[in-house]
């Protein structure tokens, strides 16, 4: 499985602005709203305890939203 | 009294926190993998690199078994400080309110920075006035203080802000140019600067002093 | 089919005599593994087969000498039964190649070095160089090597005191990265790495073993890097400082409860040096299980597990009765240690795999008989490098005085060292740009707060120009630096940075320069503790600048008295004192100027700036000055320039008799040279010093926001406010931090 951590819209996201700033300067156009976040790739033998892990530990639900996705 | 500093695997500024209370107190280093408090008065979740800041600052370091005796503690109104890391640790435990951020600069950078002492009747800075400019080093890439609106509103009107960054002075783009909050029982302080850098005239300032004489008044005041 | 395909020993660097020599030391021909290993411990990075014959020169005795060369760093004693290790290496081509990983794990090799005595690092300091920063590859370079730097020291909780940062042409496609790195120890904790004890344990401990940098040390450190070199870009090493953070908290531990016989760090050539080495320094063997040694990646061959270079792993020598303890104390700090060998009397290092014995070698052939080639050192009649590129049109002084203190060179270097934790460990007395060199705290001593100070200094355009007294400059200022705070030089560590030494103007340069090296240390009275060589530093463009790097350490009697750089007190004297004497070609203005190096620099009165230096150091030891500055790049007017701004006060100065305008008046000013210092403090404190040093009083330090002001001859007078030099410095490197 395949749990994807992002900023949650509207928190400062510098590594976000970086990058956006960051392509332009290598010749790409047209680019914007980035947002830099985290994959986390695991085996899981109890796909329903992936929430709560999710929730606890590999996600900070004050300013992330995971998702949760099949690899 | 007694200080217990806590130390996690990739902790660097232990010792120097030991040192600080030290000049106030007497101070022992409590292990990570341990439970035992070892009867201190107060806490000291110091700087560094807990676990690499693997996955998120501070966030392996919260579950180690030492921080569930630190939780109870503080449940018990046991006084605790958290400088930089620890101020990390303590806010993902949920034992201080928002989060840390990375820098707006996403550089590390390590100043000398003016602070603001916003509330002087409090366990960490009683031995100050209000209003009062403290020169106090920071050290970190991680500092950005986040909380959403409405919790950072509560902080706010509780007066939980304790110290500000002078105007001008913060390099991390803390909402608020907040620099320390406490809980709202009051007994919990995190701040990123490190006052324990700030308490030898031979190395600099010495109003980093001024916190943890603050931690041993009040020990003082309710022991006696 | 390629020469190459029928002789693997090219391929990995060896010459067809060198082939011969192992097969004759083996008595037949070697297998795959054994010539890995060979190809490895005889390349130039392993062995210094073109310098070892040189650095026989090098004075390496003194009084508070320790530990000295051929241990993993050197150490000098600082009193009260503590010593200090230190030493500084290279990481400079893995850096060319990927800078982050390049820098950080060139700290993370340097630390270890120092852990592996039993020293606990205190502090790094780096001296880097790069190309001119309006290139964007030396921009790129710069920021990633900076940030390398940044993140493995903070990570790991060493404070970065110090360093220098040069930026010239002849290094932008040889960029030099050299980190040091210094420890604390008592002296019977300081611990050896020479394997003892026949049936003694061999563990490995700390990180697992990958492919990282497999073939590092043959293929980039003794060949000229070309245009293909994206393609090693796999064998560079990637570093962990989390892993290095318990490993050290882990070693220093082992150290401590006495369980280890002996300690060794894996560097370059990973297992095979390290192995080949403490056997060596032991006179013994070592039986090695490869199939024992811990793999992050699965089928790896028995020569790679020997070649690789994987980050944050060390190897010690344990007696058999103590292989728990050390288990439990590795568990403890969640670090993997497993028992992969045994010392034995053979006298040869073997390499078993799951029973059979896949490499068998005298561990004399490796270590000790790789050939060593004498240079054929001549002097070039043509010219090897371009002249620098004009950048300063105006020869106008006030013009010159902005544009120096802006140049790159120069420039205000707080976007860099503020990228660094130099707090750490609560020591640091002096931070960078408070004074000349760092100093440090030692524990408390009889109610006194001694301290050691620290510098780090190379030279290389300087050098290039004359390559005896270039280096002999390089060595002075150090000495001057540590001067400047009130410290004695213990010893001194160097790292020497040159082309490919098999072109005789190169041998040249190496052949002078260390000739100057031995000379300058001979008559300071500091010993070298041991070092570092880097060869072949050339591109398709040339050689890089011969560049001597010297770090020196020496320890002052009270912290408190340390001294400061910055104009301090309004109404304070201005002195200038030692044997100065001002010199253009050469230096920073002429640079700016774009003049082609001149061949040969101005003779140097040794003894008498050791004078100079010694009467300065106990004046500040007095606590008779204000601030002390030696005077380097840019000369005279840069240096009370800085002194200004540290101190945030102006200056009056009085240079009248050099003219106002010309030549003359350009080399009083920005004239530069060895044996200069601007000193500050009370009138009557300095007029005593003139007793024992050249000291000329030229003027008074002003008020907080006065400028500078140069009085020449018929009343011009030169002046700049302050507001404007500080601004033009520090726009230097701000662009190349955005």
């Amino acid at each position: 499985m395949r749990v994807l951590v992002r900023p949650k819209a509207g928190i400062l996201d510098p590594q976000g602005q970086a990058v956006e700033r960051a392509l332009p300067a290598l010749g790409f156009e047209g680019v914007g709203n980035v947002h830099v976040g985290r994959l986390i790739e695991l085996d899981v033998a109890d796909l329903a305890q992936l929430p709560a892990m999710c929730e606890k530990l590999l996600a900070n639900p004050l300013i992330e939203d995971y998702e949760i996705v099949e690899a | 009294m007694r200080f217990g500093v806590l130390r996690f695997p990739g902790t660097c500024d232990e010792v120097d926190a030991q040192l600080a209370c030290e000049r106030v107190g007497e101070a022992v280093i409590l292990w990570h993998g341990d439970r035992d408090l070892q009867g201190v008065d107060a806490i000291v979740v110091p700087g560094g690199f807990s676990y690499g800041d693997y996955l998120r600052v501070g966030a392996i370091a919260r579950f180690a078994p030492i921080m569930e005796s630190v939780v109870q503690f503080a449940r018990e109104g046991g006084p605790v400080l958290g400088i930089c890391n620890g101020f990390q640790v303590l806010c993902e435990a949920g034992l201080l309110p928002g989060a840390l951020l990375p820098n707006r600069t996403l550089r590390f950078v390590c100043r000398q920075v003016d602070l603001v002492v916003e509330h002087a009747d409090t366990i960490f800075t009683n031995a100050c006035e209000r209003g009062e400019r403290l020169s106090i080093p920071a050290k970190h890439t991680t500092g950005c203080w986040y909380a959403p609106p409405a919790l950072h509103e509560q902080v706010e009107a509780n007066g939980q802000v304790l110290l500000r960054y002078a105007p001008g002075e913060s390099f991390n783009g803390s909402l608020a140019d907040v620099a320390g909050v406490r809980n709202e029982a009051g007994n919990v302080f995190g701040l990123m600067p490190h006052p324990e850098h700030a308490v030898d005239p031979l190395t600099g300032s010495t109003d980093g002093l001024k916190l943890f004489e603050s931690i041993a008044n009040h020990v003082g005041a309710h022991v006696g | 089919m390629s020469a190459d395909a029928l002789a693997p020993h090219r391929a990995l660097g060896l010459t067809d005599a060198e082939y011969e020599l192992i097969v004759a030391k083996l008595g037949r021909e070697p297998n795959a593994v054994e010539l890995s290993m060979f190809s490895l411990m005889w390349s130039e990075h392993c062995a210094y087969k073109h310098s070892k014959k040189l650095l026989g020169q090098l004075p390496t005795e003194g009084p508070y000498l320790l530990l000295g060369p051929g241990e993993n760093a050197g150490a000098v004693d600082v009193g009260d039964g503590l010593a200090i290790a230190f030493k500084v290496e290279s990481h400079n081509h893995p850096s060319a190649v990927e800078p982050f990983q390049g820098a950080a794990t060139g700290v993370g090799g340097i630390l270890r070095d120092v852990f592996a005595v039993g020293a606990r690092p205190i502090a790094v300091l780096d001296s880097l160089r790069f190309g001119e920063l309006d290139s964007a590859r030396s921009r790129y370079l710069l920021e990633h090597a900076v940030g390398g730097i940044g993140h493995y020291g903070n990570s790991i909780g060493v404070p970065t005191i110090g360093g220098e940062l040069y930026f010239e042409g002849p290094y932008e496609q040889n960029c030099l990265v050299n980190a040091m790195a210094l420890g604390l120890a008592e002296h019977d904790r300081l611990i050896r790495s020479a394997a003892a004890g026949p049936g003694n344990v061999l563990f490995l401990f700390g990180a697992l073993t990958g492919r990282d940098g497999i073939g590092g040390a043959s293929v980039l450190a003794s060949a000229e890097l070309g245009e293909a070199d994206a393609d090693k870009r796999p064998t560079v090493q990637i570093g962990d400082p989390f892993a290095e953070k318990k490993l050290m908290e882990c070693s220093l531990e082992l150290l401590d409860r006495e369980l280890l016989v002996s300690l060794q760090d894996l560097g370059a050539a990973g297992l095979t040096s390290s192995s080949s080495e403490m056997a060596s320094k032991g006179g013994l063997g070592l039986d090695i299980h490869v199939d024992r040694v811990p793999l992050r990646e699965p089928g790896m061959e028995p020569f790679e597990i020997m070649v690789s270079e994987s980050q944050e792993r060390m190897l010690c020598v344990v007696e058999p009765a103590r292989v728990n303890e050390v288990l439990a104390v590795c568990a403890k700090w969640e670090t993997t240690a497993t028992a992969i060998g045994e010392v034995t009397d053979s006298g040869r290092l073997r390499v078993l795999s799951g029973g059979d014995v896949v490499g068998d070698m005298p561990v004399e052939a490796l270590v000790d008989d790789c050939p060593l080639y004498d240079l054929a050192p001549e002097k070039s009649s043509a010219r090897i490098y371009p002249a620098p590129r004009r950048r300063l049109d105006s020869n106008d002084p006030g013009d010159a005085l902005p544009a120096l203190l802006g140049s790159w060179n120069l420039a205000d270097r707080r976007p860099v060292f503020e990228q660094y934790d130099c707090l750490v460990q609560s020591r640091t007395v002096r931070r960078p740009d408070d004074a000349d060199a760092a100093v440090l705290l030692l524990p408390e001593s009889d109610g006194a707060r001694p301290a050691i100070a620290v510098s780090i200094d190379g030279s290389g355009r300087r050098v290039a120009c004359d390559p005896y007294r270039g280096t002999v400059e390089a060595v002075l200022e150090c000495a001057a630096n540590l001067a400047c705070v009130g410290a004695e030089p213990l010893g001194l560590t160097n790292c020497l940075n040159f082309g490919n030494p098999e072109k005789p103007h190169i041998a040249w340069q190496l052949s002078e320069s260390v000739r100057g090296l031995a000379d300058a240390c001979r008559a300071l009275e500091v010993p070298v503790v041991g070092g570092n060589v880097s060869l072949y530093n050339e591109g398709p463009d040339g050689p890089i600048y011969p560049t001597p790097v010297v770090g020196m350490v020496g320890r002052l009697p009270d912290a408190a008295r340390a001294g400061r750089l910055g104009f301090a007190a309004e109404g304070d004297a201005i002195a200038f004192a030692g044997p100065f004497t001002p010199s253009l070609p050469g230096g920073e203005l002429a640079k700016l100027r774009g003049e082609a190096l001149p061949d040969g620099l101005p003779e140097v009165d040794v003894v008498a700036v050791r004078r100079a230096q010694e009467a300065i150091r106990a004046a500040v030891r007095r606590g008779e000055l204000r601030s002390a500055h030696d005077v380097a790049e840019g000369g005279l007017a840069v240096a009370l320039a800085e002194c200004c701004l540290a101190g945030g006060h102006g200056a009056q100065v009085d240079f009248r008799g050099a003219g106002t305008e010309g030549e003359q008046l350009l080399e009083t000013l920005f004239g530069e040279g060895p044996g200069g210092f601007v000193l500050s403090g009370p009138r009557p404190v300095l007029a005593a010093l003139a007793r024992e040093t050249q000291l000329t009083f030229v003027g008074e330090v002003a008020g907080p926001d006065d400028d500078l002001a140069f009085t020449l001859d018929s009343g011009t007078v030169l002046s700049w406010p302050l507001a404007e030099l500080r601004a033009a410095r520090e726009r230097g490197l701000a662009d190349s931090f955005g």
